[in-house]
């Protein structure tokens, strides 16, 4: 079974559910956790990316020798850049939390649909 | 009505193109050449046993060091918006249960060295700075939640905070005049690979970053804490 194809397949689907979630929820703190689960879903394809078939994770130890790294290894790279993109998407869902509170301070609602401000 | 049938035609189509992308997804059968680069040379030009900690802390530091401005920025102006109301500590709320407190009591301490045993071997096993920043501010909200009114001294915060960016930014700039250039990894001796005191200066970085991380999201969880009025 190839788990690269898994995770992003699983990425994909999460994506499409975050997308959903943000299009059709009513309820502010859903439309975040739509965006927190659209992350997740791209953190799940980039990950499924760097997979090689049948390599173990990039720690060399006494498992993984410097000198067999090229072939027992998968890819380091994604994962790093993940490692960014997951702190990066815990900051911005807090800072959209923040702007939540901020929100329901001012009109005691959570329905998106009472800010008209800027309809037009 | 019209609204949900452009979601329903948006998803349609996205999910279209993403089948086709999954359809066409292969995996490689070797590291391209970045990833054997860092997969041939990061042991002995980084010494880290982690390779992701060689390749978040040196091979692309400025990123990290960019990252971290980043979360200060979404801390900072987080803390902008939630203004933090004097009489938090007075209000009312349901005393949290026998078993949380108890709990709270045992394992916030230990989640705490675990999150420090996670960013102390950031470059020998898995884990770093950002996940042990991470695992601290997580024992701070097992704390607010068995004590919701239990003051936190976010000053405490906001100092180490300061002071491991700072350290940071000056472990950078000493690359510059000792060794090879910004963020550069060989100030230090590269030490004995795979023992706590190796890889040269970068588990000091991690640990800097572990510290500003955690003290980060704690400050910022102190904050919705003190915002809440009502349970």
């Amino acid at each position: 079974m190839d788990f690269g194809l898994v995770a992003v397949v699983v990425g994909f689907l999460l994506i499409l559910i975050g997308i959903w979630g943000i299009l059709t929820q009513k309820n502010i703190v859903k439309i975040v956790i739509g965006f927190s689960i659209f992350d997740t879903g791209l953190h799940a394809i980039m990950v499924g990316i760097g997979y090689l078939k049948g390599r173990t994770a990039p720690i060399l130890d006494s498992a993984v020798s410097p000198a067999d790294a090229l072939t027992s290894i998968v890819d380091p790279v994604p994962q790093a850049l993940v490692l960014t993109a997951i702190v990066i998407g815990l900051g911005v869902t807090a800072l959209m939390l923040a702007y939540v509170v901020r929100l329901y301070d001012y009109r005691k609602s959570l329905d998106i649909s009472s800010y008209e401000d800027l309809k037009w | 009505m019209v609204r949900k049938i452009f979601v329903i035609i948006l998803l349609i189509g996205l999910g279209w193109f993403f089948y086709g992308m999954a359809d066409s997804f292969h995996g490689s059968d070797s590291l391209n050449m970045t990833a054997s680069y860092y997969a041939e040379n990061g042991a002995e030009e980084v010494g880290a046993a982690n390779l992701v900690t060689a390749i978040v802390v040196t091979y692309r530091g400025l990123d990290t060091l960019g990252e971290v401005t980043i979360l200060f920025l979404t801390a900072a102006i987080a803390a902008f918006f939630l203004k933090s109301k004097e009489e938090f500590s007075k209000r009312d709320v349901k005393p949290s249960s026998e078993l949380l407190q108890t709990a709270a009591g045992m394992l916030v301490p230990l989640i705490f060295v675990l999150g420090v045993y996670v960013f102390v071997n950031g470059h020998l096993s898995p884990g770093g700075g950002f996940q042990g920043g991470a695992i601290i501010a997580s024992g701070l909200v097992l704390l607010l939640l068995s004590k919701p009114l239990q003051k936190v001294n976010s000053r405490f915060f906001a100092l180490v905070e300061s002071f491991s960016g700072l350290f940071y930014v000056g472990i950078g700039v000493a690359g510059i005049f000792l060794a090879g250039g910004f963020l550069d990894n060989s100030i230090l001796p590269l030490g004995e690979f795979g023992t706590l005191l190796s890889a040269g200066i970068l588990p000091v970085i991690y640990i800097l970053v572990g510290l500003k991380v955690g003290s980060e999201l704690s400050g910022l969880l102190t904050k919705f804490q003190e915002t809440q009025e009502e349970n």
